[in-house]
């Protein structure tokens, strides 16, 4: 990793250690590292989830049994959403790009508790092999769904307990996590970096890890309270046990919900970031922003219960958290106003990083309105666990997270790696891929409209065109993700070293620092005195 | 925080054995309750003696009371999300 073109003042990170080897990284407690580790586990983790993704979209291409049978469906939705879920959304972009770039965004060394940063990072990948493993032992795979939801969960003959224990444990790495971002955007951020003067992607960051650190013990303990039940029947959600089992969507959603948070923010701060410097102008409304984020992340607390609309709630409870699910538009647009307003009559540098930030704003903007539909009481009792659901939690986590990661991928390429990709490829890869995830994602909602329930591997002949469409536009979305991802590794190994340490004519401290980073960032401790976007 | 590294302040002797007798009272006070029917009530009542247990904990034994003030008033704001979330849960149970 040594940079051809540009003299470097201070060796690389990637040069400097005391170990050699796989040893480098796994006892390592550089923040760049961890980073790096959880880019590679992430992605070995989404090569898997995509491609369950891609055998059920198989399955649903004709009616009946066509490549697999109910029970293997089953299993398979459910280890496609443990994984997506627990392994890549949540973890995703504060575990990759908030290790790597946060400290050096708010101009610190490191993180506030390197040691258990590298913790954190054991402790998913722990978490990951337990809830992986579950697909595995005897008893079959789990086949109750991400969710867990009760009283199926502890009745279930197939191996829950350790897909749940896998959750939990997974929770511990986002806690700690969590309390290492907020310590160190405290205790950490350069002199003169007041808070208005902290880039946006260190907020969204902020706002997240308060998340993490309130709402994930909620899920820790409701599955603690879900393996006591099956153990030690004890009644917590089993109606013959004097349990409710609709306490067991309360409290999975008191955390699930605020998980989409955890999901979506950091990408918003990603965006936040990438189309400024694309623009090449200041960002609009920079408090407006940091509000809105705030907002989000506090309203999100409280809106839990519109995923359980049809469960039985109390009508009371019905309209409050109908309300209050309208009240997250407010902010969620706000930012949506604050990027169109800031590349508004920028001077737009049309790169890969651009094509997938604005393609963001479309498909969240796409997931943000169909999400008022399942907000409203009326209309989500028909569409209620449809695939319209599907396709609005998929334009939403799968359209917002995942645009919002390819786009920080492509924007902090050459600043991780010192290398960069090959653009014409990148922009190839995400043009098949925009089209293939329309075309995968959108008959969904029709599908769901016309009454096509979710999670069954058999459907109607009714069904049958958009069903089609949708398996079609899963085998465009692959060929476009392989061609993504195909250029990112090889380029991160033999792409061309970057000309310049700031090749976007970014203003955010990352760009000050050399490509890629000495091992403590910066050689001086940098004297912040102006706002992080300074384009005027 | 910088400011508390230059000064340490000292817990007299005194307060933590009162807070400690407190806690045991709280405690006792608990046990008893149970023995008394409440219907709907019970749960209020452990979660509120729960919840002085807590408090007195974390402003005398971690030394919130002798912190910077964010200190407390984040603290403050989490348990009034806690209870903001465990009203709106009610609004479920309760109307039903």
């Amino acid at each position: 990793m040594i940079n051809a073109k540009l003299e470097r003042r201070e060796p690389s990170f990637y040069d400097v250690s005391e170990r050699k080897g796989i040893l480098a990284w796994i006892l390592s407690t550089d923040h760049k590292r961890i980073g790096l580790l959880y880019l590679y586990s992430i992605m070995s983790f989404f090569i898997i989830g995509a491609i369950l993704g891609l055998l059920m979209k198989l399955e649903l291409l004709a009616p009946g049994k066509t490549i697999m049978e109910a029970k293997t469906y089953n299993g398979v939705f459910t280890l496609h959403g443990i994984i997506m879920i627990f392994l890549i959304v949540i973890p995703g972009l504060p575990a990759v790009f908030g290790n790597f770039m946060l400290p050096i965004l708010i101009g610190a060394k490191d993180v506030a508790f390197p040691r258990l940063n590298l913790l954190s990072w054991y402790i998913y990948i722990f978490g990951a092999i337990l809830a992986v493993a579950s697909q595995f032992m005897s008893g079959g795979p789990p086949d109750t769904g991400w969710t867990f939801y009760a009283p199926y969960s502890f009745k279930t003959t197939t191996n829950m307990l350790p897909a749940v224990l896998g959750a939990f444990v997974l929770g511990f790495s986002s806690i700690l996590t969590g309390l290492n971002f907020i310590v160190t955007i405290h205790r950490m951020r350069a002199p003169g970096m007041t808070w208005l003067k902290m880039p946006l992607f260190p907020w969204t960051l902020y706002g997240t890890a308060w998340i993490q650190l309130l709402a994930t013990p909620v899920i820790g303990i409701t599955l603690l309270m879900t393996v006591g039940e099956r153990i030690f029947n004890i009644g917590f959600f089993d109606p013959a046990l004097g349990g409710d089992p609709i306490l067991y969507q309360h409290l999975f959603w008191i955390y699930s919900h605020p998980a989409v948070y955890v999901m979506i923010l950091p990408a918003m701060g990603a965006i936040s970031e990438i189309l400024p410097t694309f623009a090449q102008k200041t960002i609009f409304g920079y408090k407006a922003i940091i509000i809105s984020t705030l907002a989000i992340a506090f309203v999100g607390y409280f809106v839990w219960g519109h995923h359980m609309f049809t469960s039985g709630m109390s009508g009371v409870a019905l309209y409050v958290f109908s309300i209050l699910t309208f009240l997250v538009a407010i902010p969620s647009g706000v930012k949506v106003f604050n990027w169109i307003s800031t590349i508004y009559k920028g001077s737009i540098n049309l790169k890969t990083p651009f094509y997938w930030a604005v393609s963001f704003i479309f498909v969240f903007m796409i997931g943000g309105l169909t999400g008022l539909v399942l907000g409203a009481l009326a209309t989500d009792v028909h569409v209620h666990d449809t695939h319209f659901v599907v396709a609005h939690f998929h334009f939403i986590v799968f359209g917002g997270v995942g645009f919002a990661f390819m786009g920080a991928i492509h924007y902090w390429f050459p600043k991780m790696f010192g290398r960069m990709y090959e653009e014409t490829w990148a922009n190839v890869g995400w043009l098949i891929f925009f089209i293939g995830f329309l075309t995968l994602y959108l008959p969904m909602f029709y599908l769901g409209i016309a009454g096509m329930p979710r999670r069954y591997f058999d459907y109607l002949p009714q069904f049958h065109g958009g069903n089609i469409i949708s398996s079609l536009g899963a085998i465009v979305m692959i060929m476009g993700l392989v061609i993504i991802i195909t250029n990112l590794v090889r380029s991160a190994k033999f792409g061309n070293p970057v000309e310049s340490d700031n090749p976007w004519n970014g203003k955010t401290l990352e760009w000050t620092v050399e490509s890629p980073p000495s091992l403590e960032n910066f050689e001086e401790i940098p004297i912040i005195d102006k706002g992080p976007y300074d384009y005027e | 925080m910088s400011n508390n590294e230059d000064k340490h302040h000292i817990v007299p002797f005194r307060t933590f054995i009162i807070v400690l007798a407190a806690l045991l009272t709280f405690t006792f006070i608990s046990i008893a309750v149970t023995n008394y029917e409440l219907g709907a009530f019970t749960v209020l009542a452990a979660m509120l003696l729960a919840t002085a247990k807590t408090i007195l904990v974390l402003v005398y034994f971690m030394h919130l009371k002798f912190d910077v003030k964010i200190f407390g008033i984040l603290i403050t704001a989490v348990l009034a999300l806690i209870g903001a979330v465990i009203f709106i849960t009610l609004l479920d149970y309760i109307f039903r």
